[in-house]
């Protein structure tokens, strides 16, 4: 039996009466997994993603991380699944406080959970700073002074300090420029596979989806439209919609298929 | 022959720029946007200018427009067809854009008027250029969002901005850019707040459109798949300048600049190649 670590089990929202923004999901997420979710706006792809992180209440279904019932946890149990899970999401800038300087932003959660003293917390941040290819002197930078793909390697690095066992992004790199794009996403990969973090990956992103995923989640007004692991979504897909959304993808590399290779060095 | 072959044996480009400076002055000094960019766009062609933020391809095409913030200094020149575009008086200019020129720009719900009928708003150029009654215009309004796809237009003329979905407000303002037949729309990322299946279908009904009407366009994006799909030739932008110019297939498959490289290698696909 494999190790699930997010459970999700006939989980609906409905934010109007009679429309159901998702509807009736079950999925799961392996150990050391990471699920990515794909689908087009009003799919519901972010409100389910919402509803794990504890953000959005379902209306009807459970959610657990590691057998805890997320919504139904208290005291310690709470406090020990909001350590194990951690968020990343599409702009930073709105979710940084402006006026607090890097430093402050990552010393707040090892503070909340009591992590270390003042001395090691500040190592900690340091080593932290330094994964995620970020130089020292960073913590005393606010977040205006930074870049898009700064501010997510902040948001990274954020996420990553309590060492928690999942981490789940939502379009974590939708409003960078695809050359930071790929930087951001290596990292993302190395720092999942260095932690060996289960994750969810939220995007409308196909082509970021099948590099990020080992199994991929198609998802359509509320609904699940299918599952399986990324090779066998992208390359038989079951489902008409997915092979439409396939389709409608431009890719430079079905019309093109000339290698392209980097110069070494460069 | 691809079509810039074709062009190049007869006639004019549809649109010349010619080293184009776009300063932008400072307390101290000046920034430099775009750094003497020359490019054409022939008739029937669409031509794809890509870069990253900052590249100046945004400042390019309102260059072309003349819809620089005043404090901007703009060298160099821009032609379209016999006009000189930057000689032009304001009023000059405004009597050009719509009629010759229209602009599709990327947030088509920020561009429309949210309390004005998209039938008026549609057929409002013509009211404006071609001396029409808004009644006549609403006609035409229909036919236009006819052409464009939307369905049941003797209805949807006359619902407001808010009613269409984003792919039907896009299709709205591309409607509206037709509405003189113009020789050139420029087109501002008209695409990159729409969903896969909304883009393929804006995307294919733009090359539609200079199929049937001959139209150029001048398409500005950061996206290389759009790219891929749309146009004929592409200028690739980094930092100001031009660094990489060539037909779709020859960018594609034969990259020269380090930096055209680093932007295919960047691009997250669905086709992955197989490793070597």
């Amino acid at each position: 039996m494999t190790d699930t670590v997010i459970q999700v089990a006939g989980v609906t929202k409905s934010f109007v009466r009679g429309v159901n923004a998702v509807d009736d999901v079950t999925l799961s997420v392996a150990r050391g997994e990471t699920l990515g979710i794909v689908g087009e706006s009003g799919s519901g792809k972010s409100t389910l993603l919402r509803m794990i992180l504890r953000l959005i209440r379902p209306s009807a279904g459970t959610i657990t991380l590691d057998g805890r019932d997320v919504w139904n946890a208290h005291d310690r149990d709470l406090k020990a699944v909001r350590r194990q899970m951690q968020a990343v999401f599409q702009d930073p800038a709105s979710s940084f406080n402006p006026r607090q300087s890097i430093g402050t932003i990552l010393a707040a959660p090892l503070e909340v959970h009591g992590i270390g003293d003042r001395a090691s917390r500040a190592k900690l941040i340091g080593e932290t700073l330094e994964r995620v290819g970020l130089p020292a002197a960073t913590v005393s930078r606010f977040p205006h002074q930074l870049s898009g793909g700064q501010r997510q390697r902040v948001a990274i690095a954020r996420a990553v300090i309590m060492r928690p066992a999942v981490v789940l992004a939502d379009e974590p790199t939708s409003a960078l420029d695809v050359s930071v794009q790929a930087q951001v996403l290596k990292l993302f990969r190395e720092i999942k596979d260095e932690l060996g973090l289960t994750s969810v990956f939220v995007s409308h992103n196909l082509a970021v989806i099948r590099e990020v995923s080992d199994r991929v989640a198609v998802m359509r007004h509320g609904r699940l439209v299918e599952i399986g692991t990324a090779e066998r979504v992208f390359n038989s897909p079951e489902s008409d919609y997915t092979r439409a959304l396939i389709d409608a993808v431009p890719d430079p590399f079905r019309r093109f298929r000339a290698p392209v290779e980097l110069e070494s060095g460069s | 022959m691809d079509i810039r072959s074709r062009a190049l044996e007869n006639g004019r480009p549809t649109l010349s720029v010619r080293d184009l400076t776009v300063d932008f002055p400072k307390r101290s000094g000046s920034f430099r946007a775009v750094d003497g960019v020359s490019l054409d766009v022939w008739p029937g062609e669409i031509v794809g200018v890509i870069g990253e933020s900052g590249s100046g391809k945004t400042m390019t095409a309102l260059s072309t427009l003349r819809m620089l913030p005043k404090r901007a200094v703009v060298s160099g020149s821009i032609e379209l067809g016999q006009r000189r575009i930057l000689d032009l008086s304001p009023a000059e200019m405004r009597k050009l854009r719509g009629d010759r020129l229209s602009f599709i720009p990327q947030d088509a719900m920020r561009a429309l008027n949210p309390t004005m009928r998209i039938g008026r708003q549609v057929g409002e150029p013509l009211v404006l250029h071609r001396n029409l009654s808004f009644k006549a215009a609403v006609s035409r309004a229909v036919d236009l969002l006819r052409a464009v796809h939307v369905r049941e237009p003797e209805r949807r003329v006359e619902d407001y901005p808010h009613g269409f979905s984003g792919g039907m407000q896009q299709r709205a303002m591309i409607a509206m850019g037709l509405a003189l037949e113009p020789e050139l729309i420029i087109a501002d990322e008209p695409t990159t707040a729409l969903d896969v299946t909304v883009q393929a279908q804006v995307l294919k009904l733009l090359k539609e459109i200079r199929d049937r009407e001959k139209t150029s366009i001048l398409f500005i994006t950061h996206d290389l798949g759009v790219v891929s799909e749309l146009c004929d030739w592409v200028y690739v932008m980094y930092r100001g300048k031009v660094v990489e110019q060539g037909s779709v297939e020859r960018i594609f498959t034969e990259p020269r600049e380090d930096y055209t490289k680093m932007l295919l290698a960047s691009t997250p696909t669905l086709f992955p190649r197989e490793a070597s």
